[in-house]
């Protein structure tokens, strides 16, 4: 078994405002092993975007990460000092975001953004980290790079600065990159052609990648693993096979049922009913309880436990259970 | 870029001379003349003088021959001391920019430290007490302030004089000048710095690992100055042209109460020099305001 290289244990993590404690994030867990892809799907809200801000320490002022840990090559990184934070960021973790209009800062260039961080974090002078600025950029495809760095954001496409983002987040070839629903904000040929690049670069680079996204096509074709994520907490994991296939829990197949594909095409897509979990004041129960057309009396009043439903596959789902114990009884008759 | 400065300049030079027009004609449409208020004067030495300025000339004629001295550079005489215009004006002016510029240059600084701080602090007690003052600051007219620290600091306690002759201390008006900008700036900076701070580039240059006091004055105080700009240009030109009530209270002679004076005296050349001054002034520090504009946000382009 390869090295875990980072752990998110029973990660909490909440927003303080002024109508009270939204949990964003109730007891996520997840490990990611150097090299692997792993993917985040959810719908809105469901807590992935906090999920990967956590870990980057980069949350809103009123957020915060109120129990659990995150491991960085076995170091809890919640204990690291301010010095080894900003050292950890970019360096050893990068992130892209989703609107690539607005995370480059209009008013510097492209160049002085991108030598920003290697300045910051390697040992290159002015002249060499320019270099790898143009270095960086013709690696992620982007045309004239000495041109370009002279350029401000304005005067480049979405696609464009999405690349840029990308250089500036690899340029100092970080161990992750977590991608936070990079292609969301791009029309339907970027958004390939951006995918596409980010698998180039990790097979070249060999980083790992937390891939966040709703699009279960993204997850299908580039994951290892994948976990699905309501109301702030895992419900259902394991690799991209398992949860398509095989999904067990009944949000998991909610969403399936509403993506089109070409198995389903003359079917009816079927939209999950009802809205998405109220923060603010979480159930006792399962999250989803309350939009699950199966759902039970236990559902309401237990958090189901995360349960093995096949190999590398697990699922938090009182269905499960029930279905595991109504086995166990026929296997107990016979 | 160069096209559209020559084009601003060019506009400019209209501006100013359809001033120069409003104001000559508005100016002799006012009742009275520069020597109707002369006790002692006959009608002969009346006409002598009033001969002497032109002023006897149809009101076409007399237009056309001041702009011909123009552009001659010749302003022209005083018609209250017979001191050239040119020079009574750079006089004027050298106290009122030395006032007006310090006053600016505070305003300036403090204005933006301070709106900074309370964007960075806020709702603590700091940045409660920076939002009473500011506010309160905005709201008290500068006369009565210039009146409350003359009365204060020079009367009550003696630490300025009130007036002397040779010697002009400037901290009073410089204090009663800059508070109101101050103030302003402040304001305008704890929003837009509050509202940059709260923008996805702050996050991102976060995330890349750049210390927090470079998120805020490298990535968030550029952002946040661009509104700064728009108030700083036009602010800069009235404040350095004069305040006529701060220079008359506390009798500064500066080129505000100088404007003020040639009016209730009809000095008909003293009325043209100072406008011609202050629009100058006040097309070029927009001009400016506009250039730094440019150099701060480079998505904006004039063309
Ligand atoms: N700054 C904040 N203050 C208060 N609540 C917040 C804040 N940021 C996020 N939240 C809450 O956290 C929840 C999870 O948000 P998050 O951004 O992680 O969702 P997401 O899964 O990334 O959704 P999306 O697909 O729309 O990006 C949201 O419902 C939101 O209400
Ligand atoms: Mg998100």
């Amino acid at each position: 078994m390869s090295e875990k290289l980072l752990e998110v244990k029973n990660l909490h993590t909440s927003f303080f405002t002024d109508s009270g404690e939204v949990k964003a994030v109730n007891g996520v867990s997840f490990s990611l092993e150097s090299g692997k892809i792993l993917g985040i799907v959810g719908e809105s809200g469901s807590g992935k975007s906090v999920t990967a801000y956590s870990i980057m320490q980069i949350l809103a002022g009123t957020g915060k990460v109120v129990e659990g840990e995150i491991l960085y090559k076995g170091e809890n990184i919640l204990n690291y000092s301010k010095q080894q934070m900003k050292n950890f960021r970019g360096k050893k973790c990068s992130i892209i975001f989703q609107d690539p209009m607005t995370s480059l800062n209009p008013t510097f260039t492209i160049g002085n953004q991108l030598m920003e961080a290697i300045l910051l974090h390697t040992d290159r002078n002015k002249e060499e980290a320019k270099a790898r600025a143009a270095e960086m950029l013709t690696l992620v495809g982007v045309n004239e790079p000495e041109k370009r760095l002279k350029q401000y954001p304005h005067e480049l496409s979405g696609g464009m600065r999405q690349r840029v983002m990308i250089a500036m987040a690899l340029a100092c070839e970080p161990d992750i990159l977590i991608a936070d629903e990079p292609t969301t904000a791009l029309d339907v040929t970027i958004q390939a052609q951006i995918l596409e690049l980010m698998k180039d670069l990790q097979k070249q680079l060999g980083m790992a990648i937390i891939m966040v996204t709703h699009d279960l096509g993204v997850i299908a074709s580039m994951c290892d693993e994948v976990i699905v994520m309501y109301g702030g907490r895992v419900c259902e994991r394991g690799t991209a096979d398992a949860i398509f296939y095989h999904s067990s829990h009944e949000y998991t197949k909610g969403l399936i049922r509403s993506i089109p594909s070409t198995q389903n095409m003359k079917q009816k897509l079927i939209p999950i009913a009802g809205t998405p979990i109220n923060l603010l004041n979480m159930p006792k129960g399962c999250a989803f309880c309350s939009r699950c057309d199966n759902a039970m009396k236990i559902c309401l009043e237990q958090i189901p436990e995360e349960i093995w439903v096949g190999e590398d596959h697990l699922a938090s789902c009182w269905m499960n259970v029930k279905k595991q114990m109504e086995q166990e009884k026929v296997g107990a008759s016979k | 870029m160069a096209k559209y400065f020559v084009k601003r300049v060019l506009l400019a030079i209209v501006t100013i001379f359809i001033i120069t027009v409003i104001a000559f004609f508005t100016m002799n449409a006012i009742p009275g003349g520069p020597f109707n208020s002369e006790k002692a004067s006959s009608p002969q030495v009346k006409a002598a003088l009033e001969a002497r300025y032109n002023l006897d000339k149809p009101l076409l004629e007399q237009y056309v021959i001041y702009v011909q001295g123009l552009f001659h550079g010749d302003m022209g005489i005083s018609t209250k001391t017979g001191r050239d215009i040119a020079q009574t004006i750079l006089e004027s002016f050298k106290v009122s920019a030395t006032v007006g510029g310090m006053a600016a240059a505070i305003a300036i600084v403090c204005g933006i430290v301070f709106g900074s701080i309370a964007a960075l602090k806020r709702n603590t007690v700091i940045d409660r007490i920076i939002v009473f003052l500011s506010t309160l600051a905005t709201a008290v007219p500068s006369f009565v302030l210039a009146t409350i620290l003359l009365y204060v600091f020079s009367m009550k306690l003696g630490w300025f004089q009130v007036w002397s002759a040779d010697s002009h201390n400037y901290v009073l008006p410089v204090i009663a000048l800059s508070l109101y900008p101050m103030s302003y700036i402040t304001r305008l900076t704890k929003t837009s710095m509050l509202d940059a701070l709260g923008q996805d580039y702050v996050r991102t240059a976060k995330a890349k690992g750049v210390s927090q006091v470079l998120v805020i004055f490298k990535h968030a105080l550029r952002n946040a100055l661009i509104p700064v700009i728009t108030y700083v240009g036009p602010m800069i030109a009235s404040i350095l042209t004069g305040s006529m009530v701060v220079e008359s209270i506390f009798t500064l002679g500066g080129l505000g109460s100088k404007f003020v004076t040639s009016i209730t005296n009809r000095d008909y050349p003293m009325i043209m020099g100072t406008t011609i001054f202050l629009a100058v002034l006040m097309v070029g520090m927009n001009l400016i305001s506009d250039l730094v504009y440019k150099l701060v946000d480079p998505r904006i382009t004039f063309d």
